[in-house]
């Protein structure tokens, strides 16, 4: 009953979306528009009811309802309640049942909050929204149905991939989903602007909240994806330039980039046309993310999420909605007048660069990952990996944080590089410091570790510098959010390059009561015990880990589960303010003398990768915090407006 | 090049003549000489385990990636340039093989593009800025 009234509630919602779509017509058009009062109430009565099919699944999952076929295909009587709940979502239905609901949701919202922009341009928003709800309410219902029935029903369930059962992962995909629906919400507003002749201040206003939610969201999904990589796959890396990682940084770039046009287009009504397209980009990405992970056209560690026929469907609607939203693009770019004028040397110069950095980086990951696909069907397989990534994009980055030592510190619209010489003489020997200092610390540390390490010195000293003579409680907060971000790119980029330059390694193999030593630290095998857990057995390595004079046990664990047969390696990882631990145990040792392969990586300074890409969100989050409480006036024209 | 494979492959086979091959055992173990490793690690890095899905042989525990490391180290250290045991192992197991395109044809296109892409945003570009007055 639950499921059926479930499904209604899917139909009806998507019956909301067409009338939103078909009154959205009606008013460009410029008809009697009768229908166009009725945009508001859809959106409000499409976000309740997919918010209703939402928890209908849910409840499902919570009561285990097997008779459910995707209840039935991924939960199991026997599991813990949170990975019940967790598993509404950690399937496909039900995380496009989610994505569907999460837009709903904000199309309703900015019905009832939006008052900043047009009223016909709102309208033309919530339309183009509706539009989009329709079409992932389509691939839901005909492709994808959450709620279909399972005769007769099985007794307790086939249970969750193991991989999945994971609290961390549990959250990941919603994480990504999050942002991908902020930047629906963007995409929407541009089309909605353009449609509506109003690419200005106002409308940027109005996006950017959403560009910048869906871009913490996103910040947090690649961190999270990454330190899942790096224990789980048990072998210290923690970036691979794999397809789904790819897929999964296009977006964020595109945001990035989007986020920084943005904020020019709201301050100083420049850059029209490329945040439009920026906007239209970003959209593009994060569909043709979820295309790369669903359709299984790359092979890539998330070969579990794949199938090719809803990759198709997926790859039509981003095929409908990006070629619809540039054939506007290129009728309407014609009348939005150009922005006001900068030099080069300005706030807005720093952003352009920014813009086509960022853009640049994005390009080459969206050719480097297609490339193979396109060589294929010239007959070629070739592969593109790591070291081509790792050589094209790290100089452009270079380049991206040589902007970002100069770019804050200038003024909008122009200024004299003179002004700020003295803070560029600092970074100019902050830089050349902190190459000499790491190249004396490891000779061979490789050029682009020791770029990072002294960019990264420079930019967490120029991060804080857009503070200086500003009295520090009448400062807006999102200047604080942006001094933040950057200073945690600083940290991040200190954290990699200390990584990939610093890390000592040690792989060997040893019998109990052995001991190995990797940079500095001791760490002796005492002892290798079987254990086994609900759906693997595993064993564990008992060991201490000693550095000046300090003790740790640890106890990594290679796993072994049953269905389907999995072989997973769960590191031990020793965490000091100044790096990891991090210790493997692998199969036995192959010539059959009671030793075990053992893998121990010292890691400098790797956590800062993390804790990076937290501060990084957490910049966000005050910025948005500080956006989202001031108030909702209508934009005067600021000084820089002429 | 294609005629140099043979020799390269001539080079290795008094190591299989003795009928060892490389050993397990430097699949899961570093070369004593720490610059050897570190050639080794690098090319190990740049080379697809084809049997997994997308990782490198260097982050690997399928036993394919395994035999591959061993290869890799033993051609090191028998004094075998890093290159040349990457045309070793595309001779073996085809382009596929290798995480890094070479520079021949379309993809020297392919590496290009960034200094391509560059260039012509800042063309692009050129129109936004205001000259000086």
């Amino acid at each position: 009953m639950i499921a059926e009234a479930g499904l209604a509630a899917l139909w009806l919602a998507a019956s909301m979306a067409l009338l939103q779509l078909i009154a959205g017509l009606t008013l460009l058009r410029d008809g009697a528009g009768q229908l166009v009062p009725l945009i508001k109430p859809a959106a409000y009565v499409q976000g309740a009811l997919s918010t209703f099919a939402f928890f209908a699944l849910m409840w499902l999952f919570y009561d285990t309802d097997l008779s459910v076929l995707l209840v039935a295909n991924n939960s199991h009587i026997d599991k813990p309640l949170i990975f019940k709940l967790a598993g509404t979502w950690g399937n496909h239905e039900g995380s496009m049942l989610l994505w569907v609901a999460v837009l709903s949701v904000s199309g309703a919202a900015i019905a009832f909050f939006e008052k900043r922009i047009d009223t016909k341009t709102l309208y033309a928003t919530l339309s183009v929204q509706g539009f989009i709800a329709l079409g992932f309410f389509a691939f839901l219902l005909f492709a994808s149905n959450p709620f279909e029935r399972l005769l007769p029903a099985p007794i307790e369930g086939a249970g969750l991939n193991p991989l999945l059962q994971d609290v961390g992962l549990a959250f990941h995909p919603p994480t990504l989903y999050m942002g991908y629906v902020g930047l629906s919400v963007a995409f929407s507003f541009a089309v909605g602007a353009l449609l509506t002749n109003q690419v200005g201040p106002a409308f940027a206003r109005a996006m950017r909240p959403w560009v910048l939610a869906a871009w913490i969201f996103l910040t947090i999904g690649i961190a999270a994806g990454s330190y899942w990589a790096y224990y789980e796959l048990g072998w210290g890396g923690w970036w691979f330039w794999d397809p789904v990682e790819n897929a999964s940084l296009m977006p964020w770039l595109a945001a990035t980039a989007l986020l920084h046009s943005a904020s020019v287009l709201a301050t100083r009504n420049a850059l029209r046309a490329w945040t439009i397209m920026l906007a239209l980009v970003a959209f593009a990405m994060s569909m043709a993310g979820t295309f790369l992970v669903r359709s299984g056209i790359l092979t890539s560690v998330h070969a579990f999420a794949v199938d090719p026929e809803r990759g198709a469907f997926i790859l039509a609607l981003m095929l409908m909605y990006t070629g619809i939203a540039f054939v506007i693009f290129a009728l309407r770019i014609g009348s939005v007048k150009q922005g006001e004028p900068f030099q080069l040397v300005s706030r807005e110069g720093g952003i352009v660069a920014n813009n086509i950095l960022l853009s640049v980086i994005l390009a080459v990951v969206l050719i480097g990952t297609l490339y193979p696909l396109a060589a294929e069907a010239m007959g070629d397989k070739i592969s593109v990996g790591p070291p081509y990534f790792n050589k094209a994009t790290v100089p452009v980055m270079v380049l991206l944080m040589l902007a970002l030592l100069i770019g804050p510190m200038l003024r909008w619209r122009r200024d004299e590089l003179i002004r700020i010489r003295y803070w560029l003489i600092g970074a100019a020997a902050i830089l050349l410091l902190g190459a000499i200092v790491a190249w004396q610390l490891a000779p061979d540390i490789g050029l682009f570790p020791l770029l990072g390490i002294a960019f990264s010195l420079a930019l967490a000293v120029a991060a804080w510098l857009p503070l200086r003579g500003r009295k520090l409680l009448r400062t807006p907060l999102p200047v604080f959010g942006m001094v933040i971000a950057h200073f945690g790119i600083a940290v991040s980029v200190f954290g990699m390059a200390a990584e990939s330059g610093f890390s000592s390694e040690t792989l060997t193999a040893l019998a109990p009561g052995e001991n190995a030593k990797v940079a500095g630290w001791e760490v002796k095998l005492n002892d290798v015990n079987p254990i086994a857990g609900d759906n693997w057995v595993a064993v564990e390595g008992d060991m201490i880990a000693a550095k000046n004079g300090n003790q740790f046990a640890l106890h990594p664990q290679s796993r072994h589960f049953f269905t389907p047969p999995m072989q997973t390696s769960e590191a031990a990882l020793l965490t000091r303010w100044n790096g990891q631990l991090y210790a493997v145990i692998a199969q036995p040792d192959q010539e059959g003398d009671g030793r075990w392969q053992v893998r121990l990586w010292w890691k400098p300074f790797v956590t800062f990768i993390w804790y990076g890409a937290l501060l990084i969100a957490f910049g966000g989050a005050i910025s948005l915090f500080g956006r989202m409480f001031r108030r909702t006036k209508k934009p005067t024209r600021n000084r820089w407006q002429s | 090049m294609r005629k140099f494979v043979p020799i390269l492959l001539m080079l290795t086979a008094p190591v299989w003549a003795q009928g060892s091959g490389p050993t397990p055992a430097m699949a899961n173990r570093q070369l004593a000489d720490p610059s050897k490793e570190a050639e080794a690690m690098r090319l190990m890095h740049s080379l697809r385990c084809i049997q997994c899905q997308g990782q490198s042989i260097a982050d690997s525990d399928a036993s394919m990636a395994a035999t591959m490391r061993a290869e890799v180290r033993q051609q090191i250290s028998a004094g075998q340039k890093p290159e040349a045991i990457r045309a070793w192992m595309i001779k073996r197991y085809g382009e596929w093989v290798s995480f890094e395109p070479d520079f021949k044809g379309a993809r020297l296109l392919l590496w290009l593009t960034p200094l391509i892409l560059l260039l012509a945003s800042l063309w692009l570009a050129r129109g936004l800025f205001r000259r000086r007055t």
